[in-house]
Order: structure tokens, then C-alpha cells, then sequence
């Protein structure tokens, strides 16, 4: 299935700003997480369709994944 | 009172009050400015300082900001600014509670330091600051941590706090305090070109499901340090949401999150649905 997948700030150095990317049926948003190498303890916010989601959800074909990093100073 | 009243419309001018007028008020009647300021307001008349924030706030509006007291915790890139911004906007009490003194690293961006003041108490600063700019509004600085066991005391009587910590575990920790106390909270957050803003109400969770995957230490802001502009944003929309909370006015980001990249002048927003009460089977 087709998962367009957004990463945001850091998380875009060394992979990409917005990708199709292609996944088997079932897979759940960790598993793209893990597919990235990006490290789950570095996450802020994950939102699919334009709604806040967490990393057990599974995904459906067309969707809008997108991942922020963790972001903390003042 | 009467006497103060007559020489504020005598000395107005239309229902604009001249500083002149309002510090010769303060004089004459051996008031503090701000007494002077709540009367003012009062009657309808408007300082005239606050004439350019008219065609957004109302006599009214301005003086309910007057009568407001908010708590911003942390006095560092955010706070310097959140502070600036709220009393230029004429909230009239403004807590102010920061553990530390101003040191070189911090004066690439923090609006209250400077290389006269390395050193110096940033709370103390930040009274200083408000003292030049706006004489009317009270600055209570507390140099201290804001901490689980302090907060209750600290932030009592606060209508409204803003969070302009750099600690995740202690943003987290003043979630909680908030929810406690039943005060609204502004959080803003920044690291590199990149920072984000959302408002909490009680009960909600916005903040806790942000950091939901925090083991320890930082954020972005760890590798990426702090540049001087997007403190000055992410404080900007702190402000313009406590200001709408406390006028009851606009759309606030309740359930939203704000997410700014400046790098590639990108702005996300993420929609955060209440968790729905699963149904018994």
C-alpha cells in the first residue's frame, strides 16, 4: 500500500523532507518508525492525517503519515 | 477616590489619558501608578500608551488585562519575550519565576540580558525591564526553581501561566500543577529553526501525549542550540494565545498543536482528539 510519509526537522537529515513510500498490509506506524531508524525515544509527535496518532496504529493505503521530533528548549 | 477620579477626566484627553497625567495622578494623590491605571480604566478612559492596541482591545478588554495576573515560568529565550510582550500588552501582574543568572551563552537571544548584566538575577532583570517599559504593570520576581512541591505556592492566584521552561521532565511536572490548580496553560517549546505551541486547558492532555515518549534529556534543541529568532516567535504566539484566554476572545490552540520550521518556513498543525471512554462489551 502507499503511505506518504513526512518527517520533520532533524529527522529529515540523511532521509528526506516527504516520501511515497510502499508497505505491505498491516503494517503499523512503528513499524515505518523502525524502517526509518529513527529511534522512538527521539519522537515527539506523530500525526496521520492530520490527527495525532500513536506508534501501534495501523495504517491504510493512502495514507498521511508524519513524524516530528522531540522538541524541548526555551 | 472621588478627588482621583475628577483630576483623571479633568486630564483626559477625549478618553485618552496621557502618561504626564497619569504620573502627576500617581504624585498628587500619593497612589501607586497601577491604582492609577485601574481607575483610569474604570472610568472608561484609556492610557494612551495603550492607544494602538484599540482597534484589538476594548477600555474594557485592556482593563480586564489590567486586573489579570499571569505566572511565566522561566525567564531564559521564551520568557524574556513573553515577558516584554505582556506587559507592553498591559497585563497588569506578571509572575516571573527563574532560578538562574544571565550567562554569555544566553545573549544571542534572550531579550533581558545583556553584557552589563552577566551574572546578574534574569527575575531581576526582568523586574528592571518592566519598571522602564511599562511603570503601571507589577512585576513579582521569584528567584527560584519552579518545582511539584513549590508550584502550588508559587503559581497561586495566577489566572493564566506560560511555560517558557528548557526541561521536558519539569514541563511535564507543571502540566500536572496546572491541572491542579485549574489554570490554563500555554506551553511553547523551541530548538533550532524549529518550535512548537499549543494551550491546555484542565483535563485536557495535550502536553503529557506531546512528551509521551520522553525517556531523558532533551529535545532537538540538545544539537541544534537556540538562534535568536525563533525564541522571538514561538514567544509571540504564546502571547497572542494568553492573550485570547484571558479576553475569553478567538480561536485558541486547544487540542492543537502548532508546529513552525523556519528552516524551510513550514507550519503543521496537528489536531489532538480527546481520548474516547471505551464502551463495556
Amino acid at each position: 500500500m502507499h503511505i506518504t510519509v513526512k518527517l520533520f526537522a532533524t529527522f529529515r537529515v540523511g532521509r528526506f523532507a516527504a516520501q511515497a513510500r510502499e508497505y505491505p498490509e498491516g503494517t503499523r506506524i512503528a513499524d515505518v518508525v523502525r524502517d526509518l531508524h529513527i529511534r522512538e525515544a527521539e519522537i515527539g509527535t506523530i500525526m496521520l492525517n492530520n490527527r495525532h496518532a500513536e506508534p501501534d496504529q495501523q495504517l491504510n493505503d493512502g495514507d498521511n503519515l508524519s513524524i516530528f521530533p522531540l522538541v524541548g528548549g526555551g | 477616590m472621588e478627588q482621583l477620579h475628577a483630576f483623571l477626566r479633568d486630564h483626559a484627553t477625549a478618553d485618552l489619558l496621557p502618561w504626564p497625567a497619569q504620573t502627576a495622578a500617581a504624585q498628587r494623590f500619593g497612589t501607586p501608578l497601577a491604582l492609577v491605571e485601574e481607575a483610569a480604566l474604570g472610568l472608561g478612559l484609556l492610557p494612551a500608551r495603550y492607544q494602538r492596541n484599540r482597534q484589538a482591545i476594548t477600555v474594557d478588554q485592556q482593563l480586564t488585562l489590567f486586573q489579570s495576573r499571569v505566572a511565566v515560568i522561566g525567564c531564559g529565550g521564551l520568557g524574556g519575550y513573553v515577558i516584554e510582550e505582556l506587559a507592553r500588552l498591559g497585563v497588569g501582574t506578571i509572575i516571573a519565576i527563574d532560578p538562574d543568572v544571565f550567562e554569555e551563552h544566553n545573549l544571542n537571544r534572550q531579550l533581558l540580558s545583556s553584557p552589563a548584566n552577566l551574572g546578574q538575577a534574569k527575575v531581576a532583570a526582568a523586574a528592571a525591564r518592566v519598571a522602564e517599559i511599562n511603570p503601571a504593570v507589577t512585576l513579582v520576581p521569584i528567584q527560584a526553581s519552579y518545582a511539584p512541591d513549590n508550584g502550588g505556592e508559587l503559581l497561586r492566584d495566577a489566572r493564566l501561566v506560560v511555560d517558557a521552561l528548557d526541561s521536558i521532565p519539569t514541563r511535564l511536572a507543571l502540566a500536572q500543577t496546572c491541572a491542579e490548580l485549574e489554570v490554563p496553560l500555554v506551553h511553547g517549546a523551541i530548538g533550532g529553526w524549529y518550535g512548537q505551541v499549543t494551550t491546555q486547558f484542565p483535563g485536557d492532555d495535550t502536553i503529557q501525549r506531546l512528551y509521551s515518549r520522553w525517556v531523558e534529556g532533551k529535545g532537538v534543541e540538545q544539537h541544534l542550540g537556540n538562534p535568536s529568532f525563533t525564541p522571538a516567535l514561538v514567544a509571540s504566539v504564546e502571547v497572542a494565545e494568553a492573550c485570547k484566554i484571558l479576553l475569553g476572545l478567538g480561536k485558541t490552540l486547544r487540542h492543537r498543536k502548532l508546529f513552525i520550521n523556519l528552516l524551510d518556513m513550514e507550519f503543521e498543525e496537528v489536531k489532538f482528539v480527546r481520548h474516547l471512554v471505551p464502551v463495556d462489551e
